[in-house]
């Protein structure tokens, strides 16, 4: 048996750099380093622990939607033990929203070919965690998602979903698309053969064409939502700061109560 | 008046706060029609009516609890064909935020995830939305379709509304989807007896300075002190000192209290990402360089074992 898992990943701007937008109103991705989203990594570690504990021949390929530079996404996911790669560029791709992201990346899995796809919880600078329930939708397969345990044995997939008011066990048959939360172990680090390894891996690039894809159904212009205005939150104002010198305890709660909260 | 459908959160029958909060919002928008679905829904309408809905659509079919997400869509679809709302508003939980992008793309409409704000616009509902860790406030609209906006908790105050809130049953056939995931076993949260992370007036931190476990005693006495919920930051949740259920941040819940406390946690960016809309913030922590002091109303320099006992004593003793 067989079993083709992808796993996809997003290369986003780095958190702690200073992200802000074009003049478009879309996310500036000149200024700011990019690399592979931290809660993807996740995905991938999750992949390569199926694989390893799989009896079947597995085969990864990583998917990323995304500009020249997420190349880099995809190196560092291959360095960690992913087997291929597949890049879906193009110029029309700019200011896709999740809706056409999820269309595209559902066309370009159907083409690779898959009987699992794993996605992390949330993208680190979109943070809508809704792509992997949107490709499920497309895809019209099981969507178990958010997970914190996952496991797949004989064309099963089943993982623990830690929920705001219960713990759920859950379990679909393949094909699935899975998503997996950063308490789901963590990922591991390229070593420096996985790092040499991944330099000779096989990454092909796709654009829309090669997905079916009509322009008018992606980017800017096909986004079913609208940015009227995005403003710099203003700083805070700045706050009073004291040194505790023995009463700064009792200083804290003088001011707690000057705001009515005692 | 256009109606304005709002997907009701609610455990056997009790509604969660933040479903109230839409309802003040729906209110701004047109007449709220809530869907409160699964075990109790039907008891869902007398707070539902008290804060303004008029209409609850209801159904109690076991798919809810027994299969994730899908029927839920399956049941908010048929919702929205019955009523052809202006808008379709659902509390922006993990859970509430897949449902509501299923739904969008079966209605052909935009999906708007995480509003800390909702208006009436010339063009439909315009929601304001904090991004980048907080960092930028955006009003976007949807521009395809019915809206379908998620709301985090804490963005309207909850208001009392009396209406009619009379109960219907909602008639729904499940899709061939709807059965793809089974929920095979649930183990429900045990509750502390403190307020819901999300939802609290007042929230109270440890981080990795709080230094054990078992010193976390120190914060959740602070906690209760003020009737709060007690947070943490992922370092002393990954150190194993509380549950992940607690964390506060971009992968764990994201809140927007009155009154922020931090104690012994940085403020890492990821960190700020749950909780900088906070209203007043407060933190304590030694180091008088920790990047949380930039957000501060008030901070205090200051070992936390020192000062936090302090501060409970002398709120328990101004509270008498
Ligand atoms: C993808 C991703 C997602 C993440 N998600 C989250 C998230 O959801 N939530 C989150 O919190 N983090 C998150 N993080 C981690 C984040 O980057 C920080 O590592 C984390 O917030 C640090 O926690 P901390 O402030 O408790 O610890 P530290 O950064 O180690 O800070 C501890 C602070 O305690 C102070 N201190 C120590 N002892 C005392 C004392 N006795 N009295 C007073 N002060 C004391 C120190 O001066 C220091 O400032 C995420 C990271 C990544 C990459
Ligand atoms: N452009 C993209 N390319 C590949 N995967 C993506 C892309 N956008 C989102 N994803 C996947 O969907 C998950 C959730 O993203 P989001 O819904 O944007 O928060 C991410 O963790 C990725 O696995």
């Amino acid at each position: 048996m067989s079993l083709r898992i992808v796993v996809t990943v997003k290369y986003v701007p780095d958190a702690t750099g200073d992200r802000h937008f074009a003049d478009d109103l879309t996310v500036d991705r000149d200024d700011v380093d990019g690399l592979l989203s931290e809660l993807d990594e996740y995905a991938v570690e999750q992949a390569l622990q199926i694989s390893e504990n799989s009896d079947d021949d597995v085969e990864i390929t990583v998917l990323t939607v995304g500009p020249e530079d997420a190349k880099d996404a995809l190196r560092k996911a291959l360095s960690m033990g992913a087997d291929k790669a597949i890049h879906v560029e193009d110029d029309d791709l700019h200011g896709t929203d999740a809706i056409g992201t999820s269309l595209v990346l559902a066309k370009a899995v159907e083409k690779a070919g898959y009987d699992l796809v794993i996605s992390g919880m949330a993208s680190t600078d979109g943070t809508m965690g809704v792509v992997p329930a949107l490709l499920a939708e497309r895809l019209g397969v099981p969507q178990v998602t958010l997970l914190s345990e996952v496991s797949v044995e004989d064309g099963t997939v089943k993982g623990r979903r830690d929920g705001d008011t219960a713990s759920e066990q859950l379990e679909a048959s393949l094909p699935a698309v899975v998503s997996v939360t950063d308490q789901s172990g963590e990922a591991r680090y390229p070593s420096f053969k996985g790092i040499m390894a991944a330099k000779k891996k096989p990454v092909e690039s796709w654009d829309l064409s090669d997905l079916d894809i009509d322009e008018d159904e992606v980017g800017l212009g096909g986004a079913y939502t609208v940015v009227e205005s995005a403003a710099e939150r203003p700083a805070r104002t700045a706050g009073t700061i004291v040194k505790d010198e023995g009463e700064g305890g009792k200083q804290l709660a003088e001011f707690l109560a000057s705001q009515k909260f005692v | 008046m256009a109606e304005v459908l709002v997907y009701v959160d609610h455990v056997d029958g009790a509604v969660r706060k933040p479903t109230l909060e839409l309802l003040t919002l729906a209110r701004r928008i047109g007449e709220p029609v809530a869907v409160a679905l699964g075990n109790g829904a039907g008891d869902t309408a007398a707070a539902l009516a008290e804060h303004g809905a008029v209409k609850v659509l209801t159904d109690e079919a076991a798919e809810y609890a027994d299969y994730l997400v899908v029927p839920k869509v399956d049941a908010l679809q048929a919702a929205v064909e019955a009523v052809s709302p202006a808008a379709v508003l659902v509390p922006s939980s993990a859970e509430g935020k897949e449902i509501a992008a299923r739904l969008a793309l079966r209605l052909g409409s935009g999906v708007i995830t995480d509003a800390v704000d909702l208006e009436a616009g010339d063009e439909g509902p315009v929601a304001t939305q904090s991004v980048f860790a907080a960092s930028y406030t955006t009003k976007s609209r949807v521009s395809k379709g019915t809206p379908v906006i998620t709301v985090k908790p804490n963005s309207a105050a909850v208001e009392a509304a009396p209406a009619a809130g009379a109960v219907e049953a909602l008639s729904v056939t499940f899709s061939a989807q709807a059965t793809g995931t089974k929920v095979t076993g649930r183990t429900p949260r045990e509750s502390t007896g403190r307020p819901e992370l999300t939802e609290a007036a007042i929230v109270v931190s440890g981080g990795r300075g709080v230094n054990g476990a078992e010193n976390f005693a120190i914060i959740e006495a602070l906690a209760d002190s003020l009737g709060a919920a007690v947070g943490a930051s992922r370092a002393a949740v990954d150190a194993g000192w509380y549950p992940h259920t607690n964390q506060v941040g971009q992968t764990g819940k994201s809140v927007s209290p009155q009154l922020y406390i931090a104690s012994g946690i940085s403020g890492a960016i990821q960190h700020r990402a749950g909780m900088q809309t906070s209203k007043t913030i407060v933190a304590i922590n030694k180091d008088a360089e920790a990047p949380i002091f930039d957000l501060v109303d008030y901070g205090v320099v200051g070992d936390l074992f020192d000062v936090v006992p302090q501060l409970t004593e002398e709120i328990k003793t101004r509270k008498g």
